[in-house]
């Protein structure tokens, strides 16, 4: 079981599709303010805020202050990693194979 | 990255009734393979295991090592002797992926004095279908969904 519940976190928190919306959004254009994300997918600023801040948690996006907004950006590496399950768990098999030919050789 | 399956080959110096011992005999699968269980491999059983940590390889133990103790279930698909050996499995851990499982199966073939493994881990794509309109739904299409942000976001981030 070499996934991490990490990623499990990271599915879940996209398995809303506001959030899955916004996401795709930052991804598409950059660091976007709170208020151009919510317009974007027709959100109130309120809610938008919301959503971010639960996809933040699981580290999907990071803020930053510019002036009084602020700015969101999707950081790669949790995406990543959720997304190299099926590498991760094709790994298992090349080492599981590795451990089973040490014992059915010797 | 494939979508719905994994595929393995090797070549094992050993003969093939020994291979198929170690894929049978569930003791022995649970030695190489870092788990216990609780039972024979039997077509139709269902056997409840935990994760162990390997003796063999010390990278995956220190993958495993979260892990030992986890419970792993086994559905045995089928037992056909010094051929196959194939069963279900839930592939990943966590309650949002308890209804999504896969299908593993082992094929034996004898070849150039040793033995043939073929490994193949299949369903990566399908959540049972009495979870699709369900909670679940949400899951089923992260799957593709996913693999579409990634491609995405990789293709504006090439160095990545």
């Amino acid at each position: 079981m070499i996934a991490t519940e990490a990623s499990a976190s990271v599915f879940d928190a996209l398995g809303d599709p506001h959030r899955l919306h916004m996401v795709i959004r930052l991804c598409d254009a950059g660091p976007c303010s709170t208020l151009q994300v919510a317009q974007s997918i027709s959100l109130s600023r309120q809610a938008a805020t919301k959503h971010l801040e639960v996809l933040q948690t699981v580290g999907i996006v990071t803020s930053s202050k510019r002036g009084r907004e602020r700015i969101w950006t999707v950081e790669p590496q949790p995406l990543t990693a959720a997304g190299d399950y099926l590498n991760a768990l094709s790994r298992r098999w090349d080492s599981a194979l590795e451990r089973l030919k040490a014992f059915v050789e010797t | 990255m494939a979508a719905d399956r994994i595929e393995k080959h090797a070549l094992l110096d050993a003969p093939l009734e020994r291979v198929w011992d170690a894929l049978s005999d569930s003791a022995k699968f649970g030695t190489w393979f870092g788990m216990d269980v609780d039972g024979p491999f039997v077509e139709g059983a269902t056997i409840s295991g935990q994760i162990n940590e390997t003796q063999v390889d010390a990278d995956i133990a220190e993958k495993q090592r979260p892990h030992v103790g986890a419970p792993v279930t086994l559905w045995i698909v089928a037992v056909e002797p010094l051929r196959r050996l194939a069963f279900r499995w839930n592939p990943l851990p966590g309650g949002e992926f308890a209804d999504l499982t896969t299908l593993v199966e082992f094929t034996l073939s004898e070849q150039d004095g040793g033995t043939l493994i073929d490994i193949v881990e299949s369903g990566f794509d399908a959540l049972p279908d009495e979870h699709r309109d369900g909670t679940f739904s949400g899951n089923s299409e992260g799957w593709a969904i996913q693999t579409q942000l990634i491609g995405k976001y990789l293709a504006l981030n090439p160095a990545q």
